[in-house]
């Protein structure tokens, strides 16, 4: 069904006016959400739109490259304290700021891909998860980044601060149309970066690297380069997550962040931009609102509260969130390897031929 | 004081060691990083926190009985979560068992809520015991050398002489091989997580003696016990002990002289020797071929 006769084919944004008209209805609908949303909403969806960036940068990495990382809130921690500290210490707009935190993120993103040239597998996971376990006792540590205590993120500037260009962003409506921008652009960014000679490189180092060493591709490059482009994202990312929740502290940037983002990619399907943006969407909704109080829901919420009361703990029914998550993961990688982009596929092949 | 914190490195490492050996055995059967072992420890313990303290059996009694519900629940996760996944990838196989983590932490927490627990476990750190004049070494430290000793002649042991653990080596070479040579395979694979399940569960009860029980107390010596493991080799045995030693002196060292940084020496010092030795330090590194 996508056959492709041309490059033009090949890389352009829409495959067809059906495609078109619902990205612009999507685009309208994005755009016009604050008009008919509450504001708590609007907070989940920042959070909802933080973590599509950063799933889709973290996919460039997993799905496309094929490498494992378990230190993505690493990179995530160093957006979101970067971008605060350079704005509350040296002044500058905001970005300048998240641009300059993103580039250390992805130096760093640079350094940790080093070893990645020799490592898979299980020991590429080890060496990411210390990376990130790292990255959150240091800035626990040293008393620039607030220690233990965490840091409030500064005024939302746009321009120069104190003088005539000063532009402060206040409030979720505003910020959610900052980082809906953000997130437009850098999805978009990463589907074309996907059809380029560097993503297909990074794809033929995923199928089989020594295969693409053999065609010319240097490893080197470009793995350091995957890992590097996929920091790159979540140090924007963590930048922005800064100003959604506006006080932050190192240890919510644990391990269980990191799980939670290779969840969304793999829940959402691997090798997908679309896919990420699905795992990422669903991900976050499930862990900040529906799972979050699970004794209010319809009809389940009474059960699992008769279960608790019956076997378990009423109290400890916060942690059915996990419980929930891990059936998530483990139903996925049994029943639909590929993910929802793999459903929906399927649901496409369906309806395409729909009558017969 | 050089001794005491030689000694204490010793015997951490040797916990460590002996957690990484259930890593290492799932691993070098069947090729999966189990991420859920931590956690399947800290479900052991829990029962048999709940066996002595809701129901009063004494330790002697819930011991067994930990350890049988240690093997069940392996083979139990082997059985329903590994066996159906058909054909995974390594980061299948890895969210997979995450998932299984994630799985086994909720459960715990809804039943035994967050708050902190004292475990009660047979031999106390505290309590010292003389074994030569003038040498003392508390009982905690004692459990733990003989204990990774006696594992680890029983598993070279088993896997050298007794027909199943052949079996096991065979089904790591090559498991078409195997099948054809009449090895069931999948209960290979399923004895195998429950063995690993049941060392994981001493060793999680010897943690859970030193620290507290709560459903998070698992993460960092798994973490640990997982990067000795790394360290090691995971295909070998006693390099997996052996990781284990070093890296337990190292961070006992390392946490006196510079406290603050104690708990990420062990990451930075194997993502240095994992970058020189990409296999660890006593494993054989295959190169892919074509």
């Amino acid at each position: 069904m996508d056959m492709k006769r041309d490059y033009y084919e090949d890389i352009e944004l829409f495959k067809s006016g059906t495609v078109l008209f619902w990205s612009i209805l999507l685009l309208l609908f994005l755009f016009t959400l604050p008009l008919y949303m509450p504001s708590y909403n609007i907070y989940l969806f920042n959070i909802i739109l933080v973590n599509v960036i950063l799933a889709v940068g973290l996919n460039i990495l997993v799905g496309y490259t094929g490498q494992i990382s378990l230190g993505h809130a690493g990179f995530f921690a160093v957006g979101a304290y970067g971008t605060s500290l350079i704005m509350m210490h040296l002044h500058f707009p905001f970005p300048v700021a998240i641009i300059l935190a993103a580039l250390i993120a992805a130096l760093l993103g640079f350094v940790i891909g080093l070893p990645a040239l020799r490592l898979e597998g299980p020991y590429l996971a080890i060496a990411t998860l210390g990376f990130g376990l790292t990255i959150m006792h240091v800035i626990g540590r040293w008393e620039i980044f607030g220690g233990r205590m965490g840091i409030t993120a500064p005024p939302l500037d746009l321009g120069i601060p104190g003088s005539a260009w000063s532009l402060v962003l206040k409030g979720d409506v505003q910020i959610y149309y900052l980082i809906l921008v953000i997130a437009v652009l850098l999805v978009i960014g990463a589907r074309n970066l996907m059809k380029t000679r560097v993503g297909r490189a990074f794809m033929s180092i995923r199928d089989d690297d020594i295969a693409a060493e053999v065609m010319g591709v240097n490893l080197t490059i470009f793995k350091t380069m995957s890992f590097a482009v996929s920091a790159f994202y979540a140090g924007i990312a963590g930048g922005l997550y800064g100003f959604v929740v506006s006080f932050f502290d190192p240890f919510s940037f644990n391990l269980i962040l990191s799980i939670l983002f290779l969840v969304m990619v793999v829940v959402g399907g691997l090798g997908s931009v679309l896919g990420a943006i699905m795992g990422a969407v669903l991900i976050t909704y499930l862990q900040y609102d529906l799972l979050k109080n699970v004794e209010n829901l319809p009809y389940l919420g009474g059960l699992l509260v008769a279960v608790s009361k019956q076997w378990f703990t009423v109290i400890g029914l916060a942690n059915f969130s996990g419980i929930a998550l891990g059936l998530i993961m483990i139903a996925i990688v049994i029943f639909e390897p590929l993910g929802m982009f793999g459903i929906w596929i399927r649901i496409k092949k369906y309806w395409k031929t729909w009558p017969f | 004081m050089f001794e005491m914190l030689l000694i204490e490195g010793l015997a951490i490492g040797a916990c460590y060691g002996l957690f990484g050996v259930a890593v290492a055995i799932i691993y070098k059967t069947s090729d999966v990083v189990n991420f859920a072992q931590g956690e399947m420890g800290m479900l052991a313990t829990f029962v048999a926190y709940h066996i002595m303290t809701a129901y009063g059996w004494p330790f002697y009694l819930a011991f067994p009985a930990t350890l049988l519900f240690a093997i069940l629940l392996g083979m139990a996760i082997e059985i329903c979560f590994l066996r159906p996944a058909k054909e995974p990838t390594v980061l299948g196989l890895l969210i997979l068992t995450l998932g299984a983590e994630m799985l086994l932490m909720g459960l715990a927490g809804w039943k035994w809520g967050a708050e902190q627990k004292d475990f009660p476990f047979l031999l106390s750190v505290h309590k010292n015991v003389e074994i030569f004049p003038g040498f003392a070494l508390n009982e905690w430290t004692i459990g733990v050398f003989v204990l990774t000793a006696v594992v680890m002649v029983l598993l070279f042991l088993f896997f050298r002489y007794s027909k199943l653990g052949i079996a096991m080596r065979a089904t790591q070479q090559n498991e078409n091989a195997a099948k054809i040579m009449g090895i069931k395979v999948e209960r290979v694979f399923s004895i195998t997580w429950g063995m690993s399940s049941l060392i994981g569960a001493l060793a999680a009860m010897f943690f859970a003696a030193r620290s507290v029980l709560d459903p998070n107390f698992m993460m960092e010596p798994f973490m640990r016990a997982f990067a000795a493991a790394v360290l090691g080799g995971l295909t070998s045995i006693p390099g997996v002990v052996i990781g284990g030693l070093i890296l337990g002196i190292t961070e006992n060292f390392f946490g006196y002289a510079w406290p603050e940084w104690k708990p990420i020496v062990a990451f930075v010092v194997i993502i240095l020797i994992i970058t020189v030795r990409p296999s660890g330090l006593f494993a054989k590194h295959y190169v892919k071929k074509v």
